[in-house]
């Protein structure tokens, strides 16, 4: 019952979007989008952690026993997520410190066990790699747009690149938690007001 | 690194420094959990005391056995495993000897273990490089702190359960314009303490 390639890919990235459709992995989303860089830095590790270990517990799924298949799924995904994290120190430490605990609590981002449980729990590692990569850039995505919003107004900045113009007076709310908080509450709110719209339509 | 005096922490991971509101932190469950302000109490409770306890035992583990064996990149395993432990036997103990309480948390338990807000706070502690009792105070006033937003969230739920929305927006969308709004409100105090 694998799935196709090009299906779980448009699932994942768009139609079953882990943010803003599952409302899940929210902690980081809100976290780090203060910066384009901070945010797509955390999205390529969690993609890359995500990825792999759906990959592995998708492997080994017929010789963990259910009663301790959390366990198991947690040691994984702290394998890679200190992977990731000597990485980061190693070659990008300014990164590594202004997302400080944040790296570490990948571990705890609900994507990566929602997609062990939901999907690597019940298919073959191939098409689990690529549902956990995709559900990862899905997460990206999310995050790159709210701090892309978030960077411009609070910065001026893209990437930390001027676009600031002239008689432009940064909004310093956008850097703050609540901006955060609004952002993507304004998000999963169209999305869902889209979804209720389709619904009715297809009701009729 | 000065030394911030512990009870400064204590306030300021209450108030400034919140751990929903400013640091998001144990936002799954509290979005999830917030429907109910019954519901929430019980929950906000038992974050506060799995909070105060993995804190400060994993602060333990840190300086006594992580350091002085020179395992640092192990750390997070190990505080996970932590966390784990202490849930599980928590749980238990409480089944065994309070029975009351644990019908009333009991549900709630192993929902913490995945809490982000636990681990969140141990490796603040780790990072920040706090004593013992700061660490403590710490623990203490993030779960009291987590405890307050997670009540006022599902209060301000309860109330307008009944309030027409536009659609699509209720439930979580409406839940985090709550949050930002409260997160502005808890912005007017800031500069009364700073640990960040």
């Amino acid at each position: 019952m694998a799935d196709k390639a090009g299906k779980i890919i448009n699932r994942q990235l768009f139609t079953e979007n882990q943010v803003l459709r599952q409302v899940l992995g929210i902690c980081s989303s809100l976290a780090v989008t203060n910066t384009m860089s901070n945010s797509l830095v955390m999205g390529l590790g969690l993609s890359f952690v995500t990825a792999l270990s759906s990959m592995t517990l998708s492997a080994m799924r017929s010789i963990i026993p259910h009663r301790v298949r959390m366990l198991a799924q947690t040691l994984v995904i702290a394998v890679y997520v200190i992977l990731v994290d000597l990485f980061l120190k190693a070659f990008l430490p300014e990164i590594s410190k202004t997302l400080g605990p944040y790296v570490g609590l990948i571990i705890t981002n609900c994507i990566i066990m929602g997609r062990a449980e939901a999907y690597a729990q019940k298919n073959p590692p191939l098409p689990a790699l690529i549902d956990g990569f995709f559900s990862g850039l899905g997460y990206t995505g999310v995050l790159l747009m709210v701090a892309l919003i978030r960077e411009v107004l609070g910065f001026g900045t893209v990437f930390g690149m001027n676009v600031n113009f002239a008689g432009f007076e940064t909004w310093t709310i956008m850097l703050m938690p609540p901006a955060a908080f609004f952002i993507i509450g304004s998000f999963i709110w169209l999305l869902g007001a889209r979804a209720a719209k389709k619904a009715a339509k297809t009701a009729k | 690194m000065p030394q911030i005096s512990p009870f400064v922490i204590f306030f300021a991971s209450i108030i400034t420094s919140n751990m929903v509101l400013s640091n998001f932190l144990g936002m799954c469950s509290y979005l999830s959990v917030s429907g109910e302000y019954k519901t929430a109490t019980g929950l906000g409770m038992a974050v506060t005391m799995v909070l105060t306890l993995t804190t400060v035992i994993n602060w333990a583990v840190y300086h006594y056995i992580i350091v002085p064996l020179e395992i640092e990149y192990l750390q997070y395993i190990i505080f996970i495993m932590v966390i784990a432990a202490v849930v599980q036997i928590l749980e238990m103990l409480m089944d065994r000897y309070m029975p009351d309480l644990h019908a009333k948390l009991g549900i709630f338990l192993p929902l913490i273990t995945v809490n982000c807000a636990i681990f969140g706070v141990t490796l603040f502690t780790v990072i920040r490089s706090y004593g013992f009792l700061q660490t403590l105070l710490f623990g203490i006033g993030s779960g009291l702190g987590w405890w307050l937003a997670i009540n006022m969230l599902a209060a301000i739920r309860e109330k307008m359960a009944k309030n027409k929305l536009p659609a699509g927006m209720s439930g979580t969308a409406v839940s985090f314009i709550i949050t930002g709004i409260m997160a502005m409100a808890f912005m007017g105090f800031s500069g009364i303490f700073t640990i960040q």
